[in-house]
Parts: C-alpha cells; sequence; structure tokens
C-alpha cells in the first residue's frame, strides 16, 4: 500500500466520512441523540477522565460533527478540529483557551463589523483587551506587542472588501513574539486559502458561509494546526498546567500536537457550552461535498461581475482584488491564485443615497446580512453590519458610507450583471 | 532515517507487527499519559508489561510491574520509554543487552535522544521518538471514538466496532506525511535546557 496524497475535491467528499459500522449507511448519518449510553462503569469513568475518547453528550461531541471536524481538519491541514454553533462560538472558545483577564490579542482593523464588536465590547468585559493593527502595514502589528500580547488575530480575505492579507508577514511577527497566528479563513475557504502552509497556528471558520454554502446552518470550527509549542514559558497555562477538572492532567503532555483541539473541547466547548446541532454538521457537510465547485464558480461569477462594475458610469470604485489594478492583486496572486473570492465591495457616485436606491431596485440580488451563499446577496454596511461603528472606523474597516457589499452567487453570471445594469439605472 | 516525521507505513508496520510491548517509566496514577497508553494498548490486544522499580509488588490492569526489562520473562518485541529525554541511553543501552534483542524502541511524545536512536538502528533495531503509540493507533485505525482527529486516512469500507482486546484494521489508504512539529521543537528545547 503506498502513501498517495489525494486531492482536494476527493477530501471534500470523503475524509471523515467512512460507512455506519453498525448500519453500513454510506451518507453520514444524522446523529440526532443527546446522550449515549456506555458500556460499563469502567468506561463511562475512562471517558470523563479524558483517557479514552468517545461519546459521551452531544455538548462535549457527537458522531455526525466528529466527520465534519475531520473533514475541515483535512481540508486544512490542520492535526484537528472542533465544531461549534457558530464563528462567534469558535473565535469564543479558542481566546478562552489563551487569555486571562488582563492579556491582550492583537487583531486586524478589517474584520467582519460582528468581529470588531466581538473583540470591542464582550471580551472587553471579560478582561480581554485588544489593541488593532493595519493588516496593510504589518510593522503595526510589530509595534502593537507586549508582554500581554497571547495572540495575533487576522482575517485571510476581509470581510467587507475582500482585501488579502499577508499572512507569512504577520505569521513572522507572532513566531518573533511567541504567540500563536489565529486565522479567520471564512471568505476564503481552504479551496482558496490554506492559512495553516502560510504560518497559521490555529484556523477558524464561520460554517455559516462558503463551507456550509447554502445560507441554510449557522456553524463554527477550530481547526489545531498542531504546531504551536504551548508549553513554553508557561504562557498557556490551561494547555500545559494540571487541570483541576480533570485530576491534573496536563493537555500538551497528554494530546500532543492536536493538544488545542482537545482544550477547545474539554475546557471551552464543555464550559461554554455552544455546541453545534447535529442536523447543521449534516447540512454543512453535504455542503462541504461540493466546496470546490462552488467556490470556483463563485470565484469566476464575482470576477465577471465585478469587471462589469469597474467600467460602469454609475460606479466610482471597485474594490476587488482579482482585478489587475486592484492594490491587492499581487497578494492575491501570491495566496490565491485560483480566485479572490466572491465577497466585494464598490462605491457608488450617487453616495449612502445611491447605495440605498441600489438595494432596492435589485431583482435578484438578495437584501440580507450574510455571505458565502448559493444566492447572490447585496447589503449596505454603513447602515447595518457596520452601523454600531462610528463613521472614521467605518472608513477603516472599509465601510464607508458610498460602499455597497456583494456576495456573489452561483447563478448565471449574465443575470446577475442584467440585475445589478438595471437596478444602477433605475 | 529521518525522525522529524514519519510515513505512516512505518508506524503502520511496527503496530501491525509487535505483540509484547514492555513500558519503561509506566505510572500507576490513573492520571499519568502512560497509564493511559498502557491502558489503550492493553484493551488493543497487546502483551504489555509496566516496568517501574519504584512499583515492584504492584500491578497495572492485573500485569505485575518489574523492576528492569531484565527481569521480564518473555522476549520483547517493543520498548516504549515514558521517560524525559535526558533518560533515555541507559534504558536503551540495557535494551541491546537483551537477548533476542527487541524489534522497536519507541520514545514517547516530548522524548527524543537522537544518540541513543542511532546506537538502537545500528543494532538493527526500528526507533521511533516523540511520538505517542495510542495516538498513532487510534490515528491510523481511525477509531471511531477519535472526535475530531485527522486520521489523514479515507476508506469506504465500513468501520468496525471497537470492543475490547480486538486489534483494530490499520491498513487504511493513508495520506500525507505525519508531522509534529509542535512536539518536536517542544523536545529539541527541553534536552537543551536538562
Ligand atoms: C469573516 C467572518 N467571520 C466570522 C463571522 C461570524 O460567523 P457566525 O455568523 O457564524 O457567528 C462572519 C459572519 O458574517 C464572518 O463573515
Amino acid at each position: 500500500m503506498t502513501d498517495r496524497l489525494p486531492g482536494f475535491s476527493t477530501l471534500a467528499v470523503h475524509a471523515g466520512a467512512q460507512p455506519d459500522p453498525t448500519t453500513g449507511a454510506r451518507a453520514t448519518p444524522i446523529y440526532q441523540t443527546t446522550s449515549f449510553v456506555f458500556n460499563d462503569a469502567d468506561h463511562a469513568a475512562s471517558l470523563f477522565g479524558l483517557q479514552a475518547f468517545g461519546n459521551i453528550y452531544t455538548r462535549i461531541g457527537n458522531p455526525t460533527n466528529a466527520v465534519l471536524e475531520e473533514r475541515v481538519a483535512a481540508l486544512e491541514g490542520g492535526t484537528a478540529a472542533l465544531a461549534v454553533a457558530s464563528g462567534h462560538a469558535a473565535q469564543l472558545v479558542v481566546l478562552q483557551q489563551l487569555l486571562k483577564p488582563g492579556d491582550e490579542i492583537i487583531a486586524a482593523r478589517k474584520l467582519y463589523g460582528g468581529s470588531i464588536n466581538q473583540f470591542t465590547h464582550a471580551f472587553k468585559a471579560f478582561g480581554w483587551n485588544v489593541a488593532w493593527a493595519d493588516p496593510d502595514e504589518v510593522e503595526s502589528f510589530e509595534r502593537a506587542v507586549t508582554p500581554h500580547t497571547k495572540a495575533i488575530f487576522i482575517e485571510s480575505i476581509a470581510n467587507p472588501a475582500g482585501s488579502i492579507t499577508d499572512i507569512e508577514a504577520i505569521a513572522a511577527v507572532a513566531r518573533k513574539a511567541g504567540v500563536p497566528l489565529i486565522v479567520d479563513n471564512t471568505l476564503a475557504s481552504p479551496y482558496l486559502i490554506k492559512p495553516i502552509d502560510h504560518g497559521a497556528d490555529i484556523v477558524v471558520h464561520s460554517l455559516t458561509k462558503f463551507l456550509g454554502g447554502h445560507g441554510n446552518s449557522l456553524g463554527g470550527i477550530i481547526v489545531d494546526a498542531g504546531t504551536f509549542d504551548w508549553s513554553k514559558d508557561n504562557k498557556y497555562p490551561m494547555l500545559s498546567e494540571p487541570r483541576p477538572e480533570y485530576h491534573g492532567i496536563r493537555i500538551q503532555e497528554t494530546f500532543g500536537n492536536f493538544a488545542f483541539a482537545i482544550a477547545c473541547r474539554v475546557l471551552g466547548l464543555r464550559d461554554l457550552g455552544p455546541a453545534l446541532s447535529p442536523f447543521n454538521a449534516f447540512m454543512i457537510l453535504t455542503g462541504i461535498e461540493t466546496l470546490p465547485l462552488r467556490m470556483q464558480k463563485h470565484c469566476d461569477n464575482a470576477k465577471a461581475v465585478a469587471e462589469f462594475l469597474s467600467t460602469h458610469p454609475a460606479v466610482s470604485a471597485v474594490n476587488y482584488a482579482g482585478l489587475p489594478g486592484d492594490r491587492y492583486n499581487a497578494l492575491q496572486r501570491k495566496y490565491a491564485p485560483k480566485g479572490a473570492g466572491a465577497v466585494f465591495t464598490f462605491s457608488l457616485k450617487g453616495g449612502y443615497d445611491a447605495g440605498v436606491n441600489l438595494v432596492s431596485n435589485l431583482k435578484l440580488f438578495s437584501h440580507l446580512a450574510n455571505v458565502g451563499d448559493t444566492r447572490s446577496l447585496v447589503i449596505h454596511p454603513a447602515s447595518t453590519t457596520h452601523s454600531q461603528l462610528d463613521d472614521a472606523a467605518k472608513v477603516k474597516s472599509g465601510a464607508a458610507p458610498e460602499v455597497v457589499r456583494l456576495s456573489i452567487g452561483i447563478e448565471d453570471k449574465e443575470d446577475l450583471i442584467a440585475d445589478l445594469d438595471q437596478a444602477l439605472r433605475a | 532515517m529521518n525522525h522529524d516525521a514519519y510515513d505512516d507505513n512505518y508506524i503502520r508496520s511496527i503496530l501491525n507487527n509487535v505483540k509484547s510491548i514492555a513500558m519503561v517509566g509506566a505510572s500507576p496514577v490513573n492520571v499519568r499519559p502512560s497509564y493511559f497508553a498502557f491502558k489503550y494498548l492493553a484493551q488493543r490486544g497487546y502483551d504489555m508489561i509496566p516496568v517501574n522499580p519504584g512499583h515492584v509488588g504492584k500491578a497495572l490492569m492485573g500485569k505485575p510491574f518489574v523492576a528492569s526489562l531484565a527481569d521480564i520473562d518473555r522476549p520483547i518485541d517493543m520498548i516504549d520509554i515514558f521517560r524525559n529525554s535526558s533518560h533515555i541511553m541507559p534504558v536503551v543501552e540495557e535494551a541491546l543487552k537483551l537477548s533476542p534483542l527487541p524489534k522497536v524502541i519507541w520514545m514517547q511524545l516530548g522524548a527524543r535522544d537522537d544518540a541513543a536512536a542511532e546506537k538502537a538502528e545500528a543494532a538493527g533495531l526500528k526507533v521511533v521518538m516523540n511520538r505517542c503509540p495510542k495516538i498513532e493507533y487510534g490515528r491510523l485505525s481511525s477509531e471511531i471514538s477519535w472526535m475530531g482527529v485527522n486520521s489523514r486516512t479515507l476508506s469506504s469500507k465500513r468501520a468496525p466496532i471497537p470492543t475490547q482486546g480486538m486489534r483494530l484494521s490499520l491498513n487504511r489508504t493513508s495520506f500525507g506525511g505525519g508531522q509534529t512539529a509542535a512536539s518536536d521543537r517542544a523536545a529539541k528545547n527541553k534536552t537543551e535546557t536538562t
């Protein structure tokens, strides 16, 4: 038997999913159950004591969710993964393992508006501080490092403007500071960018977007790259110190290069509780099987729409890294050569009001607060996702008043272009 | 032999072929990694022998502790060393005095001694460093209970249901090499500081 590396599409269909041991079912069954019986008292004790892994209770793990976890770990090239209820839950669970009150993370200023809110308000209330840095200026990350820094957080392709982050440059800053690099890979998906190959130690996703891909299920996931030494300098006691809740087990010593994923499960998910429904895991798994096909179509459509908009008289600017003149085009060709993703923004000469009019005149694009659906979506960030930010922060995060965000679906591109054209003329 | 990354087939052939495993540094304390690994491997059907001079007179899962490798009354296929990197060499030297010789020296996660590995390999033994046989077995068999771990294997055959004392098939299609960059780094750092 030779060890042969299967391609991405093969992994997208097969990784983690073996025919069911009891029934032979070929599709992954939905194990819609809260709990699982133990073989005997000794089995129960070993499961609770982390001496054996197995199913106990769906808040901690579920066989349907486990297939999803192994699938995404394989697609990202990580050692293990943990699925949770949403992208935001993934961010919460990751940082709970890394930060104590008074600690800091450095986060890219260009992030999904909801993440900016989560870091600024909810996390601040936990005593976790955030220092913002500019992903277009790597030195700003270096300058933000302090003795309290515990992690760096960036998006590979940033929401809403679709800008591409220089992951390797920021990974070098993280390595020098001795902290892990966390990459939110939601908008790229591993089909376009595999952050671990560029130095990420942890990858998070909102599965709600392109991985699930059909706008029907919320979900999130944490992928452990297996690259970070959590025991060095005792900076991460959740992983390196004896855990009182598990009779003194040290997580890294016991679980080696997938210790972070285990910590997220047995210390994070178990105690914080944002478990993913097995039904959602099934829907997302089904979506992932076609990820390579969908993602390429999303990108090809997005490029055609961006090209159309860039010559339209009502449009003053298009921010799409796939366009040759775009400031992120060189980074796109390096990190995401198959395509620049399907989420981008453009600016209207008519300002805020033109944005509001466009959204109401569109017939095929849906006006809603999501991205990464089969359907094409439109939103005006300044009045919705980014409305809590002040004007300066709006501009800095790429959501100025005249800006409209699109998430291009997998319809026929001619129909999308015709819809935009009629709405811009109306 | 490259000890930074092992081919899955190398690990697979070791776990498929060894039957008896002496675990040096086995602990009767049920929160130590050695205890987990001992119990797991015993339940997968390996003939396990706990070696630890501090616990002679006690037993681990019904198997009596012995003080040293020389005290074992039967041939040993593999020696699994649960000691820090700095305590590996004397164990390997003792192992090389056994007759018949063991076939495999395995050093646990976090443990690495390249000089000891070279010595064992020169005597014809296979060596694995900085890995856990429990983790590797669970990964290669894609045991259903290994939640969320990337087994780097694929199979379209019905999965077996693991039961006590049963050896699972490790012969699945594998993809990718075995990289544990972080733990390799950790082991090197520990060696430098001790
Ligand atoms: C880049 C990015 N990260 C995280 C999230 C949050 O994910 P969820 O809505 O699944 O909590 C979103 C949602 O829009 C997102 O676009």
